[in-house]
């Protein structure tokens, strides 16, 4: 038996590696995908008092602290039983719609981007964020800076930090907005759907008008059925914020529709003793271990997905973008995985133009943002729907609300299986009788989980340089034949 | 940093987030300066796979090293070695990296108690053969290997020797520039010192009146509404500002959210968790001894509060082990 092993892939609360397997023919025999890091939140939770939770949680994930924070929220307001009032959930959305469009930009332009706007064979040492503003011009690069910070400001000064804010606790939000504040942020939500159309078409104009791009999305290595999760709205269209989840089936039909408490009777996780990670899955379908179809529990949770499991999107530019996609990719669900980044910049465009509606919405500046809890508390669980993911936080707290268990199940988590099987898919197209296309290889792979934008990738991307890959191929007698490699500075 | 080279700038992240980095982007257009003026090498220090990689470098080929994250596993403290020798500058950057922050909780526990947690009593896990992870396991096609899991976090001081720290959970964009002006600059203060951060409290940068010792009941902050114009510690909330080195700009005091330390320590004091109880005291109203611990006593999670940030590096470091046979 050959041994490979891509070297590190990425991080996910650490790092990462991918050890494939050849058989003795040099065909792929197996992939993993292994996470070699734990901290342990679900046990230091227990003995903090759970409004201290949504400070807590965000240090599971620096690049999306804002999604841990509302989850961690909303299950607060469930323990103490306490209604957030109208405008204290609509500015914790306003938050939200603003952070969504600071994180899809990162990843367009930034991390998962320049594999299409640079092209997935340009030399490594261009495929990055630098490599896209020398392509698309310093003046747009600067736009995609500013825009990026304008969003930021806006979780900043609702959140006093702009990474780790602070400012969503049980019953509400700390502190409302004044008018001067909510005239800023409709300012910064109108160049933000500006600019989310502009990006919208520097992906026709780059990635649809490019055949060799079309055919890499079409093609059998990117193209994975599985179960698709998402939140929507009591329309069926997609929400971030609130709403139910919503599981379709490979072939696009309901499967479940849920709401938060009732997570445990959906999803179970599965643990294996080679990997830190637990994989996520739906329980009724059950474990079939890592493959795709409608007889595996395996689904995936991603911009794609949410598109997939909704019945369109709430604001109309976004709809329309929407239909734009379906209407070239063909019937939903559509299953090219590569196509998660055009649904995530539908997204963008929907994220901007909430954020617009809430900035103008009569209600968001009225002072009362917070209810102060009177009930006991006792359980609760809140779901948000994290940019890579359906994220669940579950708390149980004794007569004081000081936590007593805690369970969580965070964004990327639910991608582990599905990302563990594209990555295989990927090798296996490429791998061949011992022959492995160098950069091809190295390339195609990565893209294979870079799609799904996992929650350390962002980070990793955002500064000049490429993610180092090393392929390292075993004979038989476990002697290195070839090593590939590139950018180790 | 000699002639005209770039200076060669390396950033590792070890058991940590990744808010550090994306605070490093928050730099915005500040990173095109970082990139005409350095080479960045941050994946080619960041791999644990490419430890040989990383060996073959000259000691001291990376001029500055800013290193977030933890030591929660050993691959973390191997690399922790590694990066010191080939550092010339290691930077504990972040407060996982100096304080051991919130995941430094986790040392109110130890390894065994939270496996159980994450692999078999959380109550969506399914694990059939009640597997935890296992730092070799023999799969049918080879054998797959995972670093050890610490029973401990430790700050990366209590590893390697550290040059200099830079607090903050995350540290905040304007003092990350700060700190990277001076190092372009070749104006780093003396070995050991605290950068990117102020010789004063949060309190000196905050913007709610202090007025005298006057809390006769502490309130958890989902209790009240408290006046935006007033210290929130007077008005009866536990805000870490008093123990905390300033340098952040009191962002969560300025949402009406008190402070909870995580610019590590206060100038001048080696113990954050203590110098909080200190500063607890010194609010209290109470006539009797009998009301002050009556007072006192209604603090909710006190290690969890006042060691929020800061437990590993704290006296206490840890609860203690018991021994497992």
């Amino acid at each position: 038996m050959q041994k490979i092993s891509i070297d590190p892939i990425t991080r996910l609360e650490g790092h990462g590696r991918i050890d494939l397997f050849l058989n003795e023919e040099g065909d792929l025999a197996n992939a993993y995908l292994v996470i070699p890091e734990l901290r342990g939140f679900e046990k230091f939770a227990e003995g903090r008092p759970v409004e201290e939770l949504p400070r807590i949680t965000p240090r599971i994930c620096g690049v999306c602290p804002e999604a841990h924070h509302m989850a961690s929220a909303k299950a607060c307001d469930a323990v103490y039983h306490v209604e957030v009032p109208p405008a204290g959930k609509k500015l914790r959305e306003l938050l939200y719609s603003a952070f969504y469009v600071a994180d899809h930009a990162t990843h367009f332009y930034i991390l998962g981007g320049p594999d299409f706007v640079m092209g997935p064979d340009a030399p490594p040492a261009e495929r990055n964020i630098l490599g896209v503003i020398h392509k698309v011009g310093l003046e747009i690069g600067g736009r995609v800076i500013k825009c990026r910070g304008m969003a930021m400001d806006i979780v900043g000064t609702l959140g006093g930090k702009t990474i780790h804010p602070v400012c969503a606790i049980p019953g509400g939000m700390s502190k409302a907005i004044n008018e001067e504040e909510r005239a800023q942020f409709e300012a910064i939500a109108r160049e933000e759907i500006d600019f989310a159309l502009f990006t919208l078409q520097i992906f026709r104009d780059i990635v649809l008008a490019n055949k060799g791009y079309v055919d890499l999305i079409l093609s059998d290595a990117f193209t994975m059925p599985t179960y698709y999760m998402g939140m929507v709205d009591e329309k069926n269209k997609v929400s971030f914020y609130d709403g139910k989840v919503r599981v379709v089936d490979p072939a696009g039909q309901e499967f479940v529709k849920y709401g938060p408490e009732e997570y445990l009777d959906v999803v179970a996780e599965r643990v294996e003793p080679w990997t830190y990670l637990k994989f996520p899955y739906l329980k009724k379908v059950g474990w079939k271990g890592l493959v795709p179809g409608k007889d595996s529990g395996v689904y995936q949770a991603t911009p794609l997905s949410r598109l997939n499991a909704s019945d369109g999107m709430a604001t109309p530019r976004a709809q329309e973008a929407y239909e734009e996609m379906y209407k070239t990719l063909g019937d939903k669900p559509v299953h090219y995985l590569l196509a998660t980044h055009w649904a995530r910049l539908v997204e963008l465009l929907y994220a901007a133009e909430r954020l617009l509606e809430l900035c103008t919405d009569p209600e968001i500046t009225d002072p009362h943002v917070r209810n102060i809890p009177t009930e006991k508390p006792t359980e609760g669980v809140g779901i948000v729907e994290a940019p890579r993911g359906t994220l669940t936080h579950h708390y149980a707290t004794d007569d004081k609300g000081i936590v007593t268990k805690c369970n969580l199940i965070v964004g990327t988590t639910n991608n582990y299986a599905p990302i563990s099987i594209a990555v295989k898919q990927a090798a296996q197209a490429l791998i061949t009788k011992g022959s492995v296309v160098s950069e091809g290889v190295l390339n195609r792979v990565e893209m294979a989980f870079r799609l799904y934008d996992p929650c350390f990738g962002c980070a990793t991307h955002a500064l000049p340089g490429q993610m180092p890959l090393e392929v390292r191929i075993y004979g038989a007698e476990g002697q290195i034949v070839d090593v590939l490699k590139r950018n180790l500075g | 940093m000699a002639g005209n080279e770039k200076l060669k700038l390396g950033l590792y992240w070890a058991a940590s987030c990744g808010g550090c980095e994306i605070a490093i982007v928050e730099l915005r257009e500040k990173i095109l300066v970082i990139d005409a003026n350095c080479d960045i090498l941050f994946w080619p220090v960041a791999l644990d796979f490419k430890y040989k990689d990383v060996e073959a470098m000259p000691d001291g080929h990376i001029d500055v090293c800013l290193f977030n994250g933890a030591i929660r596993t050993s691959e973390n403290e191997h690399l922790a070695h590694l990066l010191r020798k080939k550092s010339k500058v290691l930077v504990a950057f972040g407060s996982c990296a100096g304080e051991g922050c919130i995941p430094g909780l986790a040392n109110l526990f130890d390894r065994e108690s939270i496996f159980a947690r994450a692999y078999l009593e959380a109550p969506s896990v399914d694990n059939p053969n009640g597997y935890v992870p296992q730092t070799t396991w023999q799969m049918p096609e080879g054998e797959i290997r995972i670093p050890t899991f610490y029973n401990t976090v430790k700050t990366l001081r209590q590893v390697e020797d550290v040059d200099y720290i830079v607090p903050g959970c995350p540290p905040q964009p304007p003092q990350i520039w700060n700190v990277i002006e001076a190092i372009l600059a070749g104006q780093l203060p003396p070995k050991g010192s605290v950068v990117g951060a102020t010789d004063k409290t949060v309190c000196d940068e905050c913007k709610h009146t202090r007025q005298e010792k006057s809390v006769k009941k502490f309130y958890r902050p989902h209790e009240m509404i408290p006046d935006s114009t007033k210290c929130l510690f007077d008005q009866g909330m536990i805000c870490a500002g008093p123990a905390t080195r300033g340098g952040c700009g009191a962002l969560c005091t300025k949402v009406d959210m008190p402070c909870r330390g995580c610019y590590g320590p206060a100038p001048n004091e080696i113990d954050q968790g203590a110098a909080l109880l200190s500063a607890v005291a010194s609010v209290i109203d109470a006539d009797t001894e009998e009301e002050a611990a009556r007072i006192v006593g209604e603090i909710v999670d006190p290690i969890g509060t006042f060691y929020r940030f800061s437990l590993p590096a704290s006296l206490l470091h840890r609860s203690k082990l018991e021994a497992r046979g």
